[in-house]
């Protein structure tokens, strides 16, 4: 009987199996960050523990990065004492350190794959739950804490249980103006926000083929929000394309051999899953959340619950949710107002999301509506400076946008980007949760950058495929 | 920042505490301005800041401020509890409070690990029996809960607890 990528990955790192079902795991790689990270090097410390593998593990400081222009200008001393531990412990351990000093930062997820850390077969672990997105390219990754971190860099191994593999394919095509940012949204709300748990998710179908790896990362990105530990897509030549010639992928006969065992842990054929889902791709619309949750969500252009056709049960949550977000009982998102604008995060921050921004705004002479703040905040400083040499910088900045250095800025509030008050943002990141965005009553509405675009401009939610035809007939602000 | 590992934990007693709703995630748990720091130490101060802060607003009482749970270290809540991101400093600032145990309907994965890596489980039970313990501990806040963890193979993962009522205090 056929298995797998998720098993036979898992497979192969077992180490031990140390009590019923629970394994301890190797890890080929760790990715660090200032936030989950210190914690863990302090009890290393305590305990005089050493890095077990300093060549398996790489950080950078990207949540609490200031993204004014000065990685080094904090403007919270808490924040400047973070990277500052950072960079000390990551030098104390003799660790890779992408250091913003030097100008090699970014959010770890961005900067990993452009590098060619990630890669298929591997397991990969972060003290950060978007980790899932590494699953694009074939590999087992996924989000852990901070004792969790203390154990990998003692041991580089974990302890883990097997998952279940959900098998979810998506067949046919997207159609224009939908993007991979509209289908992982699509499959949350109809998968639910809690329908992954105890599942790694595998993606897959003709759409999924279609997706370049920018877009199977914004894909797998998002596994963690439909509750999946993990995500991952097959490895293809997709896959091998962008990976080759990346500085850490392996070169010449290396290469080869890694490409023929790349291609054996693709799932077979009859692999047997605990679940299989299919979703058509022409069913998918761009879509927008209207909740607290990244399942309360719907297409652009339909409404928010009534509230009347709800059970009592869910009326009251559902009451309390739209009340949050200042949404009447029944009412179309399309419309909706907003303060700020934010392309970007690990979800949305790589150079084709914003060249596909570029492309709905260039020489056309669109520009933010005057009661916008948009910004536009690059994964890393290697899309930063991408993005600049092809002058998307200028389109996005003659457009009204301010064109940020690279961290996770506005997605997490963790740096001096965040909200204020009752601020309404129009957000190409991942989490709409209740002060995510830095201000407890701040209100985030996710959707692809396009998306975003389109509603920085029009000064409200609009539909970017019918917006970006006739921008000027769209929109209530201009 | 580590809790007695090497001592089995198999069984946990103390008072409830409710906290009613689904999908409460880690940034409401713990806000992430609370993030920048290098060390869990003072995090239980800050232990559904922002919820509680919008509680006082609108006159109303969160579980963590209510004075009838005062002193309760077994929570007992509902779906998905815990979802999103990965931060430890969650579970690190409920046990810091004196949370010893939680009880729900279903966890964010992530979270139940970080729980089972702070010594606190988590334990899964029905929704029915989830709404029976949160209505006993809401009405009879006084009553106290024993967890017995040694149900099942000594997993505190899925270990089925069974959460009881001991004895019902003389107020009532």
């Amino acid at each position: 009987m056929g298995q797998s990528l998720y098993e036979k990955v898992f497979n192969r790192h077992i180490v031990r199996e140390v009590t019923p079902g629970q394994y301890q795991l190797a890890a080929d790689i760790h990715l660090l960050n200032e936030v989950s990270s210190p914690q863990a090097f302090e009890a290393l410390r305590e305990q005089g523990f050493r890095v077990r593998h300093p060549n398996r593990t790489f950080g950078t400081s990207d949540h609490s990065i200031p993204t004014g222009g000065d990685p080094s200008d904090f403007v919270d001393p808490m924040a400047a004492t973070q990277v500052e531990a950072m960079g000390r412990n990551m030098s104390a351990f003799d660790l890779t350190y992408f250091d913003p000093a030097q100008g090699e930062h970014g959010i770890i997820h961005v900067v990993a794959p452009e590098r060619g850390l990630t890669q298929p077969g591997m397991v990969i672990v972060c003290g950060d739950s978007h980790t899932s997105t590494h699953g694009a390219f074939g590999a087992i990754a996924f989000g852990i804490g901070t004792s969790q971190v203390r154990d990998v860099l003692a041991t580089q191994t974990l302890l883990m249980e097997k998952l279940k593999v959900r098998r979810i394919e998506i067949t046919g095509r997207l159609s224009p103006g939908v993007y991979a940012k509209d289908l992982a949204l699509h499959v949350i709300h109809v998968l639910g926000a809690k329908g992954g748990d105890g599942f790694a998710y595998e993606f897959a179908g003709e759409v999924v083929d279609r997706l370049s790896m920018e877009e199977r990362m914004t894909l797998c990105n998002l596994a963690i929000e439909a509750g999946a530990r993990c995500g991952y897509v097959n490895p293809d030549q997709t896959t091998y394309d962008y990976l080759r010639d990346r500085e850490h992928a392996p070169r010449g006969a290396a290469w080869d051999q890694a490409v023929v065992d790349w291609d054996r842990i693709r799932s077979d054929q009859d692999a047997t899953y605990d679940d299989v889902v299919v979703l058509r791709g022409e069913d998918i619309q761009p879509m927008v959340t209207w909740g607290v949750s990244p399942d309360q969500s719907t297409p652009v252009g339909s409404c928010v619950p009534d509230l009347a056709s709800l059970t009592d049960q869910e009326r009251e949550a559902t009451r309390d949710v739209l009340d949050f977000m200042g949404f009447g009982s029944g009412a179309p998102v399309q419309g909706t107002r907003i303060d700020v604008a934010f392309l970007g995060s690990c979800t949305n921050g790589r150079l084709s999301d914003f060249e596909a921004v570029a492309a709905h705004l260039r020489g056309r002479g669109l520009r933010v509506a005057p009661h916008v703040r948009a910004l536009a905040v690059p994964g890393s400083r290697r899309v930063r400076n991408a993005l600049i040499a092809k002058g998307i910088d200028q389109v996005l900045i003659e457009a009204g946008f301010e064109f940020r250095d690279a961290g996770c800025s506005l997605c997490c509030g963790m740096n001096a980007d965040s909200l204020k008050g009752q601020q309404t943002c129009a957000s190409s990141s991942n989490r709409n949760f209740r002060g995510r965005q830095g201000s407890p009553t701040g209100r985030t509405i996710l959707m692809s950058p396009v998306m975003v675009a389109a509603a920085a401009i029009a000064g409200e939610v609009t539909d970017a495929r019918l917006f970006f035809s006739h921008p000027n007939a769209a929109g209530g602000a201009q | 920042m580590s809790f007695a590992t090497d001592n089995r934990i198999e069984s946990i007693s103390g008072r409830g505490i409710t906290v009613r709703g689904d999908d409460i995630d880690t940034d409401q748990i713990l806000p992430a301005r609370y993030l920048k720091t290098i060390t869990f130490q003072g995090m239980e101060a800050h232990v559904f800041a922002d919820s509680r802060a919008a509680a006082r607003l609108s006159q109303r009482l969160h579980p963590f401020d209510d004075r009838r749970f005062e002193g309760g270290s077994i929570l007992l809540v509902n779906r998905n509890f815990g979802c999103g991101s990965s931060r430890e400093h969650a579970p690190q600032s409920l046990r810091r409070i004196g949370v010893r145990a939680i009880i729900g309907e279903s966890f964010g994965e992530i979270f139940a690990g970080n729980c089972v890596s702070v010594g606190m489980p988590c334990v899964q039970a029905n929704a029915d029996a989830i709404a029976t313990l949160q209505r006993l501990n809401e009405t009879r806040p006084q009553t106290s809960f024993t967890l017995d963890l040694n149900d099942d193979h000594g997993s505190q993962r899925h270990v089925s607890g069974r959460a009881r009522r001991r004895a019902a205090p003389a107020a009532y």
